[in-house]
C-alpha cells in the first residue's frame, strides 16, 4: 500500500483552516448514534475522550491504571510551549513551527508541525478556562520561562508539575462527561487486540485486570492514545506500566510503525545505583540553566573519587573538564538533549565517569550559588566578600528555583546537592517514533487513530523540551475531534456494531490462547528476568550511539531472547484473577518484538539524525568534526514498517518529507 | 439548607457550634464559681440571681441542656459512623506519629466528662430543681442565709468527690486542648489568626479546668 | 540488610486475608521500598509462590498509584514522600516491617495490598470540573487575571495526587483533605466561582455516600500527605459548604 499523508493543498499557513472548511461534519443528532473507543487517558487520550463526548459521540475510554488521572503524562515536569508571544519577544506561530522542525533535525512533517504550532495558543486558553493553575506574575497574568535550544520564552508552567496540572485539567473535562454518562470509563482494563471488520477498525478486546475477564468492545472508530515505548529499555523514566502493547497490536493488525529507532535520551537523570533499580528519575532540563556539567580532567582524580579518597569539591577548578562548555562554546551547558547526552556518554566511555559504575557526570551548582549569592549581597547592601554569607544567600536563591528537584535528588541519592555536585547520567525518556498516521491522525487501518506520543508525531528525530504536552493536548482537544468527524460522517447509517461476529470471536480467541500459553508455560525465569536482559541489549547496542555490528548482533540476540522467553518464562497464578505478572508478561512479549524492529530500523538508517546516532555517520573534519552527520539526500523520509510476521520480515514503506517552508541545514551548537 | 444535619460537614458544623456554646458557658460558670473563693456573699447573690431569673431558668437553661445533650449524642453518632468507615482495623497503627493523643481520644475524654456531669447533676442540679420546683422553695434561703455557698463548701468535704472532680477536669482539659481549635477549624476559620488562636486555646484549655480544680481544692483544704 | 516483612495477604475481595511473615535478605539501603518488594516477589516467583500484589506505576511520587501502610503509617515513616520514594535507608538491619493495605470501608481490598480507590473518582465526577467545553473558543488566557497569591494557593491544592493517604491515616477514614483540596482549587480561582455552590454541595454529598468517615480535625492527614496539602483546604471547604448550604 502506498503511503498517502493526505496533506491538504495550499500555503502552509492556510492548510488547517482550509481543511476544516471542507471536511464532512456529523450533525448533533447523528453523533448520538456513533460510538468511539479511546484507549489511554493521558493528555492525548483524556482530552480526546472529553472532547468527543462533548461533541455528542458515545465514548468508551480505557486505561490500565486505577484512574484516568494516573496516566504517565502526569510526570511531565517542565512546561508546555505555546506561541502566545505574551512576552513580546518575537515569538510567532512560524517561529514555533521552525524551532520544532529544526529541533527535530528535519525529520518531521511540515504540515503537521505547522498545525501544532497554530493550535498551541488555544491550548493555553482552554486550560486556563478549565481552571489549570499555571504560574502567574504579580500582575495576575501568566508567567513564561525559557526552555532548551530556543530563543524566546514561550513555555507555560505550573512549578515542576506542569504535566500533572494539565492532566488533571483533561481529567476534569472527562469527569464532567463521565458524570453526564457520555463517557463510559473502564479503569484497570488493558487493550489486547484491535478488531478489524471489513477493513475498518471496529472494536477492541480487553482484559479486565481485576477479574481477568476477556471482554469485547465495539465502536465505529478506535483511538489509541497509549503513549511511548521507552520501557523496551527496561530502565527509563517511563512509568512501570508504560508499554507498547496497544500500539503493537495495532501494528500487527495492519498499522504501519514509523521510525521506531527515534528515541530521546534525556541527559539529566539520576544515575543507576545498582541491579535492583526498577526505573530512572528525571531531573528537569531547567537545571541546566544554572548547573555546570563536568568530569575530572585527570584519571588519577577519577580513580580517587571512585575509591572514596577524594571529594568532588576538593578538585581544583583547573583540574575539571567542563566538557560541554569546551566543545560547544556557543550553547555550553544548554545544548539540545541529544547532544548533551552523547557528550556525557563520550566522557564516561573514555573512563571519566564519577561513580562506582562509571556512568555518571557532575552537575554542579557551586558557581551559580556564588553568582546569585554575590548578587543578593549586593542588592541587600551586605558584604560581598563574606564567603559564608554569599553561600547562604546563593543557596536560598537556588532553593527557590529548584528546591523540589534538590529535595527529590537528596531523597533518592542521600547526598545534599547544595553542598556537593549532583551526579547525573542520560536515560531513555521519550520515543519520537510510533504508529504512522496521516494528516488526519489516522493510521494505515481505516478508523484506527493514534494520537500523542503513540503516533510517530510531529517531533521528527528529536523532541524539544515542553513540546510533548503541547502535542498531546493539541491532538486530543483540537485536531482529532475535527478529523475523526470527517471519517465518521460515513458511518451515520451504520448502526451499532455487533460484537457477535467472527472477527471479534477470532480476536478474542487469539488473546485467550496467548494468555493460556503464558500461564501454562511453567518455565524457570520470571518476566523481569527477560525484560532486564532485553533492556541490556537495547541499551548497549541500540542506545545512545549505534553501529552496524552492534545492531546486527542486537537483532540476533533479541530474536533468540524472544524464543527463550516463550520457551522458558514463568507466570505464576491463573488467568482469571488479578495477576500483574501475567499483564507484565504480555507487555514484555510485545517489547521483544518491537525491540527487534527498533534495531532493524536503526540499522537501515545509516545516517545520524536527532536522537539516532550512527557512529559511522559523523563529520570527518572541519569545525563540526566528530558531530552527528545527517544524510538528507538518502534519508529525508519517514520509515514506516509493515508487519509481516517476524519483525525481521517487516517491509519498509517510505513517506518522503518535503521541506517547502524551511531550508534544510545542519544543526550547529558550536 | 434542608438536611444539612445529614451531611458530614453539617454535622461537623453543628458539633462545633454546640462546642463553642459550651465553651462560653464554661467560662461563665467558672467566672461565677471563682467568686466563691474571694467573696461568699457575691457568690451567693449571683447564684441566687441565676437560679431564679426567668430568662436564665426558662430560656438559657433549656438551651444549655439541649446543647449538652446534642453535643454528646452527636459525638456518639459520629463515633459510631466513623468506626463504620473502617471495618477492618490496622494490625499496626502509629497514630502518635501524626496526631495528638487528645485528638484521637475525644470519645474517651468526652465519656469521662459525661460521667462527671452525671455526678455533678446528682450533686447540685437535681437537689436545686427539687428544692425550687418540687418543694417550691424559691427563696434560696436556709437557716436565714443564702444556702448556695454553704452547699458548695459541704460538697467539697469529701476527698473522694474532690478526687473525682480533679480527674474529670483533667479530662476536660484534654478534651479542650483538641476541641477548642477543632471547633474553629470546623466552622471554616483557618487563617492568619489561627496561630494566635492556638496559643489562646492552650491557655483556655488548661487555665479553665485548672481554675475549677483550684476552687475544689481550695474549699476542700480550707474547709470554707 | 536482612529484614522480616509482615505482609497482608488476601487472595481476592471475598477472601478473609491474613498477615504472613516473609524474610528478605541482602537489601541495599539505596533501594526504594518498592524495589525491596520487587526483590521479595522475584524470590516468591522463584519458589513457585504467588507474588505480593501492590499498586505502583510512575515510581517517582507523582501518579498517586502506590499506597501501603508501613509500620503504622501511610507511605511509611518518612515525610513528604510516597512509598515509591521511601528508601530502605530509613530502616535498620534486622527490622520487622509491617505492610498493610490502606484500610477504609470506601477503599475495599482487591488483592493483597491493592485497594479500590474509585470512590475518589466518583467524588470528582460529581463536581470536580469547570463546565467549559474544550472547543478552544474561550477567551484569551490573559483576559482572566488571577492574583498570584490565589493562583499559588490553587496550585498548592491542585498538587494532590489522589493517593488516599489522608483517608488511610485518618482515624475516621475521612476523605475531607482530598475533597477539600479539590474544592479549594476551584474556589480560589475566578473561573471556579460560577458553579461554586453546586460543586461543593454535590462533591460533599458524593463523599458522604461513598462511606468515608467524618473529619474530627486530628490533622493526621496533613502530616502524612506526601504532597503536604494543608488543613486550610478543609476549612475552606467547610466555609464553601456552609455558604452554599445556607444559600439554599
Amino acid at each position: 500500500m502506498a503511503l498517502d499523508s493526505k496533506i491538504p493543498q495550499g500555503p502552509i499557513a492556510d492548510k488547517w483552516t482550509n481543511y476544516k472548511n471542507h471536511i464532512n461534519l456529523v450533525n448533533p443528532a447523528n453523533k448520538r448514534l456513533i460510538d468511539v473507543i479511546v484507549v489511554g487517558t493521558g493528555l492525548a487520550g483524556g482530552s480526546a475522550a472529553a472532547t468527543l463526548a462533548e461533541l455528542g459521540y458515545n465514548v468508551k475510554a480505557f486505561c490500565f491504571q486505577d484512574s484516568p488521572r494516573r496516566a504517565h503524562s502526569i510526570a511531565a515536569q517542565g512546561g508546555i510551549n505555546a506561541a502566545k508571544n505574551y512576552q513580546g519577544d518575537g515569538d510567532s506561530t512560524y517561529r514555533l513551527f521552525y524551532d520544532t522542525v529544526k529541533g527535530g533535525d528535519y525529520r518531521s512533517r511540515e504540515a503537521n508541525v505547522y498545525r501544532l504550532a497554530e493550535v498551541s495558543a488555544n491550548i493555553i486558553d482552554q486550560c486556563v478556562a478549565q481552571g489549570v493553575p499555571f504560574a502567574r506574575e504579580y500582575g495576575g497574568l501568566l508567567d513564561n520561562r525559557s526552555f532548551g535550544g530556543v530563543l524566546v520564552s514561550r513555555t507555560f508552567y505550573a512549578a515542576g508539575q506542569t504535566g500533572q496540572q494539565l492532566l488533571l485539567g483533561a481529567y476534569s473535562a472527562m469527569n464532567r462527561q463521565i458524570g453526564r454518562g457520555k463517557i463510559k470509563m473502564y479503569n484497570r482494563h488493558e487493550m489486547l487486540d484491535v478488531v478489524i471488520v471489513d477493513g475498518k477498525a471496529r472494536g477492541i478486546i480487553t482484559r479486565n485486570l481485576i477479574t481477568g475477564e476477556i471482554e469485547r468492545h465495539s465502536a465505529h472508530a478506535v483511538v489509541l492514545g497509549t503513549g511511548g515505548y521507552g520501557n523496551v529499555f527496561f530502565l527509563s523514566t517511563n512509568a512501570m506500566g508504560s508499554n507498547v502493547t496497544a500500539a503493537w497490536k495495532a501494528h500487527k493488525r495492519g498499522a504501519y510503525f514509523a521510525n521506531p529507532c527515534y528515541t530521546q535520551i534525556h541527559p539529566t537523570c539520576i544515575p543507576v545505583s545498582g541491579d535492583h533499580q526498577s526505573k530512572l528519575t528525571l531531573m528537569s532540563e531547567s537545571l541546566r540553566n544554572d548547573g555546570r556539567i563536568w568530569v575530572p580532567k585527570h584519571m588519577k582524580d577519577v580513580e580517587a573519587i571512585r575509591a572514596g579518597q577524594l571529594k568532588p569539591t576538593q578538585i581544583a577548578e583547573e583540574d575539571r573538564d567542563y566538557y560541554l562548555e569546551r566543545r560547544y562554546p556557543a550553547f555550553g551547558n544548554l545544548v539540545p538533549r541529544d547532544v548533551a547526552s552523547r557528550a556525557a556518554k563520550e566522557r564516561c566511555d573514555a573512563g571519566y565517569g564519577v561513580n562506582a559504575t562509571g556512568e555518571a557526570v557532575y552537575l554542579d551548582f557551586a558557581s551559580a550559588i556564588q553568582r546569585y549569592g554575590k548578587e543578593q549581597a549586593h542588592i541587600k547592601g551586605l558584604d560581598e566578600n563574606d564567603a559564608a554569607l554569599v553561600k547562604k544567600l546563593g543557596q536560598e536563591v537556588v532553593r527557590v528555583k529548584y528546591g523540589n528537584l534538590f529535595q527529590m535528588y537528596e531523597k533518592i541519592v542521600d547526598q545534599n546537592p547544595y553542598e556537593t555536585p549532583m551526579m547525573i547520567y542520560p536515560a531513555v525518556h521519550y520515543t519520537m517514533g510510533g504508529i504512522w498516521v496521516d494528516y488526519n491522525l489516522m493510521t494505515t487501518v481505516p478508523g484506527l487513530y493514534a494520537i500523542g506520543e503513540a503516533n510517530f508525531s510531529d517531533h521528527g528525530a528529536n523532541r524539544l523540551g515542553a513540546s510533548a504536552l503541547m502535542q498531546g493536548l493539541a491532538d486530543g482537544y483540537f485536531v482529532l475531534p475535527y478529523t475523526i468527524g470527517d471519517y465518521l460522517a460515513d458511518d451515520i447509517r451504520t448502526g451499532p456494531i455487533s460484537t457477535d461476529t467472527k472477527e471479534f470471536e477470532e480476536a478474542e480467541k487469539n488473546v485467550k490462547d496467548r494468555i493460556a500459553s503464558l500461564i501454562n508455560n511453567n518455565g524457570s525465569h520470571s518476566v523481569d528476568y527477560f525484560h532486564k536482559k532485553l533492556g541490556k541489549i537495547m541499551w548497549n547496542k541500540v542506545g545512545m550511539s549505534r553501529n552496524e555490528k552492534g545492531l546486527k548482533e542486537a537483532i540476533e540476540e533479541i530474536s533468540t531472547l524472544r524464543k527463550e522467553f516463550w520457551a522458558d518464562v514463568k507466570v505464576p497464578g491463573t488467568a482469571d484473577e488479578y495477576n500483574e505478572e501475567l499483564a507484565k508478561a504480555g507487555r514484555v512479549a510485545d517489547f521483544l518484538e518491537l525491540g527487534e524492529l527498533f534495531a532493524k530500523d536503526a540499522l537501515h538508517r545509516t545516517e545520524s539524525c536527532g536522537g539516532h546516532f550512527r557512529e559511522e555517520s559523523v563529520e570527518e573534519d572541519g569545525p563540526q568534526k566528530g558531530e552527528a552527520k545527517r544524510d538528507d539526500e538518502n534519508f529525508t523520509y519517514v520509515a514506516a514498517w509493515e508487519y509481516k510476521g517476524e519483525p525481521k520480515d517487516a517491509v519498509l514503506h517510505k513517506e518522503d518529507l518535503e521541506f517547502k517552508d524551511i531550508e534544510l541545514k545542519q544543526r550547529s551548537y558550536k | 439548607m434542608s438536611g444539612i444535619l445529614n451531611s458530614s460537614i453539617g454535622r461537623k458544623f453543628a458539633m462545633a457550634l454546640s462546642a463553642l456554646f459550651l465553651m462560653v458557658f464554661l467560662l461563665q460558670h467558672f467566672a461565677i464559681n471563682i467568686l466563691s473563693v474571694f467573696s461568699p456573699d457575691a457568690f451567693n447573690e449571683v447564684s441566687h440571681f441565676m437560679g431564679t431569673f426567668w430568662a436564665v431558668q426558662y430560656l438559657l437553661q433549656p438551651v444549655l441542656i439541649f446543647g449538652v445533650i446534642f453535643h454528646f449524642v452527636m459525638g456518639f453518632v459520629l463515633e459510631i459512623k466513623n468506626n463504620k468507615a473502617r471495618q477492618i482495623s490496622y494490625a499496626k497503627n502509629n497514630g502518635a506519629a501524626n496526631s495528638s493523643w487528645m485528638s484521637r481520644n475525644m470519645i474517651w475524654s468526652g465519656l469521662a466528662i459525661l460521667a462527671f456531669i452525671v455526678l455533678h447533676f446528682i450533686d447540685f442540679w437535681i437537689p436545686e430543681i427539687n428544692t425550687k420546683y418540687i418543694v417550691g422553695d424559691m427563696s434560696g434561703m436556709h437557716n436565714g442565709e443564702f444556702r448556695y455557698f454553704h452547699e458548695l463548701v459541704e460538697k467539697f468535704h469529701s476527698p473522694l468527690r474532690v478526687g473525682a472532680y480533679v480527674v474529670a477536669f483533667v479530662f476536660l482539659a484534654l478534651h479542650l486542648l483538641h476541641g477548642f481549635n477543632s471547633a474553629f477549624q470546623s466552622v471554616g476559620a483557618n487563617n492568619k489568626y489561627t496561630k494566635g488562636l492556638k496559643t489562646f486555646s492552650k491557655i483556655y484549655a488548661i487555665g479553665i479546668p485548672a481554675g475549677f480544680i483550684f476552687i475544689a481544692l481550695f474549699h476542700h483544704l480550707t474547709g470554707h | 540488610m536482612n529484614l522480616t516483612l509482615k505482609i497482608w495477604r488476601q487472595k481476592n475481595a471475598s477472601d478473609k486475608g491474613k498477615m504472613v511473615d516473609y524474610p528478605v535478605s541482602d537489601i541495599s539501603p539505596d533501594m526504594s521500598f518498592l524495589e525491596m518488594l520487587d526483590v521479595l516477589n522475584e524470590q516468591l516467583i522463584e519458589q513457585g509462590e504467588q507474588p505480593v500484589a501492590f499498586d505502583h506505576d510512575c515510581r517517582e511520587g507523582i501518579c498517586g498509584m502506590c499506597s501501603l501502610y508501613i509500620n503504622g503509617e501511610a507511605h511509611g515513616p518518612d515525610r513528604g514522600v510516597t512509598t515509591c520514594q521511601l528508601h530502605m535507608r530509613m530502616f535498620k538491619d534486622g527490622d520487622t516491617i509491617t505492610i498493610e493495605p490502606f484500610r477504609a470501608t470506601a477503599f475495599p481490598v482487591i488483592k493483597d495490598l491493592v485497594v479500590d480507590r474509585s470512590a475518589f473518582d466518583r467524588v470528582q465526577h460529581a463536581g470536580g470540573f469547570i463546565s467549559v467545553n474544550t472547543s478552544g473558543n474561550t477567551i484569551d488566557a490573559n483576559a482572566i487575571p488571577v492574583n498570584k497569591h490565589d493562583a499559588d494557593d490553587a496550585f498548592a491544592a491542585a498538587t494532590c495526587i489522589g493517593c488516599g493517604a489522608c483517608v488511610a491515616s485518618c482515624k475516621n477514614s475521612s476523605a475531607m483533605l482530598f475533597v477539600g483540596a479539590k474544592v479549594s482549587q476551584f474556589a480560589l480561582l475566578p473561573q471556579g466561582q460560577v458553579e461554586a455552590t453546586d460543586r461543593v454541595l454535590n462533591m460533599v454529598k458524593q463523599m458522604d455516600e461513598e462511606g468515608f468517615g467524618n473529619c474530627t480535625n486530628t490533622g493526621a492527614c496533613e502530616v502524612e500527605c506526601p504532597k503536604g496539602i494543608s488543613l486550610e483546604n478543609i476549612a475552606r471547604m467547610n466555609r464553601e459548604y456552609l455558604k452554599a448550604a445556607f444559600k439554599g
